[in-house]
């Protein structure tokens, strides 16, 4: 029900009304003469009704979440409550520098910590979310190269395991995309990123862990081909999480890279935001990032803007970035210290390898079976789709009624059938049991009776919602009267 | 096992080509890829005139689950296109091999057709 449906003309919430006592000084054609069709409820049924539908939601504070590709981490109440400080909270944007100190020093640590976790020369913190830090570090090789005078370079490469943002970006950024293959292990084809590349190339985005769940193991080599050839290296910090104080993307040579703050440094995502895609850079990028930066001069810290760095490839928000979401991000890494960040990727890597190999000895079959998993990886429901007409989103769906978020379905598109599992290290091995458990009941479901499965879910508020009337055909607007 | 008219030409990209031996062809994809894909929900096509490379990318079909390029199985120059899936993409589900057809174009040379897959060499390549 919406909250239109709870209205009753009249009904107030005086307590949250506006005062109306001062004087309407507009000129009357700016007034409006209809009614505003504003729901008309008390502070009660308000309260209600947004209290009902937080009811139905599935969070992390509520389910195991293990959304393949998403980290969907707990997040620490200590984050929260901190960034709730006074102080924080009410520091307005445009507060000068003097009165703005504390709040700089740790922007300024935080950039200095993921500079340190990630081996780049430099950060900015201002991209909100992935896609914009996506769209910084790909404009920022754009920068480079015209800074060159290296026009010809018209064409980005992107292995058919990324993300799809990653070609979108290149896109964005006006080059070309050109596909390379990945081999039966899911590493990167050599041979074909080696035919590939040429004058043409602008550069390479790579995930690492990629997105089928494995570390890239030529990644050196594959540095080698692009930087030879001309090209710069783009790391997608999607999967930032496996290797978290273990390997660092500016030792394997990359030249920009964009972290997902939102993800790996446990701040609250999944319903569309606020995020953070920080940017790093090596030192050759280091006049094209992003501004405001925040810089040390002399014991007091102060915003780099376009007159410090007059080749930056611009500005992404009006101000610095997600406040609310770096200061987050910053006392998380302060509560982890560099000693905590190392075990996020052992536990991360650890949960997702343990809970494989179950799955595999319960008769699952994995995409890469081959392969250590990196803190994510992939089963392919195919046989089960095959002989049992069960399908992949027929076990997500019924997964719902074990009391269970879904794990990524159908990606990445090059397995057939697939459920991308990524429990994360906040999870327990009691928890993942309980997963595990619940993945072979479904299978036995599957086989004895499968119209369960394939109506699931059945103890949902909802249930399966007619996904293909909504694309073709999208009502998107309540209408009074309806 | 999916349907694959053995009188049509296949690419490993899953697009069935038809000689319509006029000088054009016409392209669609495949019953294997439309139920790979799932119920098609928005389908964006090349414009008339344009000209193509051979595997070059020039249109998407969206299922709910995936989005995915068509490739051009040829070179040539795009001569018609099916507007009639703007409006009901499913055309594609229904009818892949009729229909559903995406686009026409005219082979920059005729004798690149010999390049694609026969039905049996594509029937071997979606069975892997």
């Amino acid at each position: 029900m919406l909250i239109f449906e709870h209205s009753t003309p009249g009904r107030r919430a005086t307590a949250q009304a506006p005062a109306t006592t001062a004087e309407i000084d507009l000129p009357a054609q700016f007034l409006r003469r209809s009614d505003t069709g504003l729901p008309e409820v008390s502070e009660m049924q308000a309260v209600r009704h947004y209290t009902r539908l937080s009811q139905k939601n599935f969070s992390i504070d509520t389910h195991f979440y293990p959304l393949g590709s998403c980290t969907m981490k707990y997040n620490p109440r200590a984050c929260n409550s901190l960034a709730m400080l006074p102080g924080l909270l009410q520091r307005h944007p445009l507060a000068p520098e003097s009165h703005s100190q504390g709040f700089l020093q740790m922007m300024f640590e935080l950039q200095e910590m993921l500079k340190a976790v990630t081996g780049m020369a430099g950060v900015s913190l201002t991209p909100m979310a992935g896609a914009q830090g996506e769209f910084a570090g790909i404009a920022m090789i754009r920068a480079y190269h015209d800074d060159r005078g290296d026009a010809a370079r018209t064409e980005i490469l992107v292995p058919d395991a990324a993300h799809g943002t990653n070609p979108a970006t290149a896109i964005m950024c006006g080059y070309k995309v050109k596909e390379i293959p990945t081999d039966e292990q899911g590493d990167v084809d050599l041979a074909a990123l080696k035919a590939a590349v040429g004058p043409q190339t602008a550069g390479l985005m790579l995930t690492n862990p990629s997105t089928l769940g494995v570390f890239e193991r030529n990644i050196m080599e594959i540095g080698r081909i692009v930087h030879e050839a001309g090209g710069l290296l783009y790391y997608d910090g999607a999967n930032l999480n496996a290797i978290l104080g273990k390997v660092r993307p500016g030792d394997m040579g990359f030249d920009v890279i964009h972290m997902n703050l939102h993800k790996t440094f446990s701040t609250p995502h999944g319903g569309g935001g606020p995020g953070s895609g920080a940017v790093g850079v090596a030192e050759r990028l280091m006049p094209y990032r992003p501004v405001p930066v925040i810089a040390r001069d002399g014991g007091r810290y102060r915003w780099l803007t376009e007159d410090d760095l007059p080749k930056t490839m611009g500005r992404l928000s009006a101000f610095g970035g997600n406040a609310g979401v770096l200061i987050r991000a910053y006392i998380y890494m302060r509560m982890l210290g560099a000693s905590g960040m190392p075990r996020v990727a052992e536990f991360a890597t650890l949960n997702a390898n343990y809970l494989e190999q179950r799955l595999r000895d319960a008769g699952f079959e994995a995409a890469f079976p081959d392969r250590r998993a990196s803190h994510e990886f992939i089963i392919t429901l195919k046989k089960q789709a095959k002989e049992l007409k069960v399908t992949a989103m027929d076990f997500a769906k019924r997964l719902l009624d074990y009391g269970y978020h879904a794990p990524t379905t159908y990606f990445p598109l090059l397995v057939p059938e697939c459920l991308l599992i990524e429990p994360t290290e906040t999870e327990s091995k009691e928890e993942i049991d309980g997963f595990i458990e619940a993945m072979i009941a479904i299978q036995r479901e599957a086989e004895t009776d499968p119209d369960t499965v394939r109506s699931a879910p059945h103890t949902m508020p909802n249930r399966r919602f007619d996904e293909v009337t909504a694309a073709r055909t999208p009502d998107l607007k309540w209408q009074a009267g309806e | 096992m999916s349907n694959i008219p053995s009188e049509l030409k296949y690419t490993k990209s899953h697009e069935w080509v038809s000689d319509n031996e006029n000088g054009t062809i016409t392209v669609g994809i495949t019953d294997h890829a439309q139920e790979l894909l799932g119920d098609l929900v928005f389908v964006e096509l090349p414009e008339a005139g344009k000209a193509l490379d051979a595997e070059e990318a020039c249109a998407v079909v969206e299922s709910v689950k995936a989005a995915s390029d068509i490739y051009a199985p040829v070179a040539g120059e795009v001569t018609e296109v099916n507007e009639a899936l703007e409006d009901q993409p499913e055309l594609i589900n229904s009818d892949p091999y009729g229909e559903g057809w995406l686009f026409k174009m005219k082979a920059a040379d005729p004798d690149s057709l010999e390049s694609l897959l026969s039905a049996d060499d594509y029937a071997a390549e979606a069975e892997e």
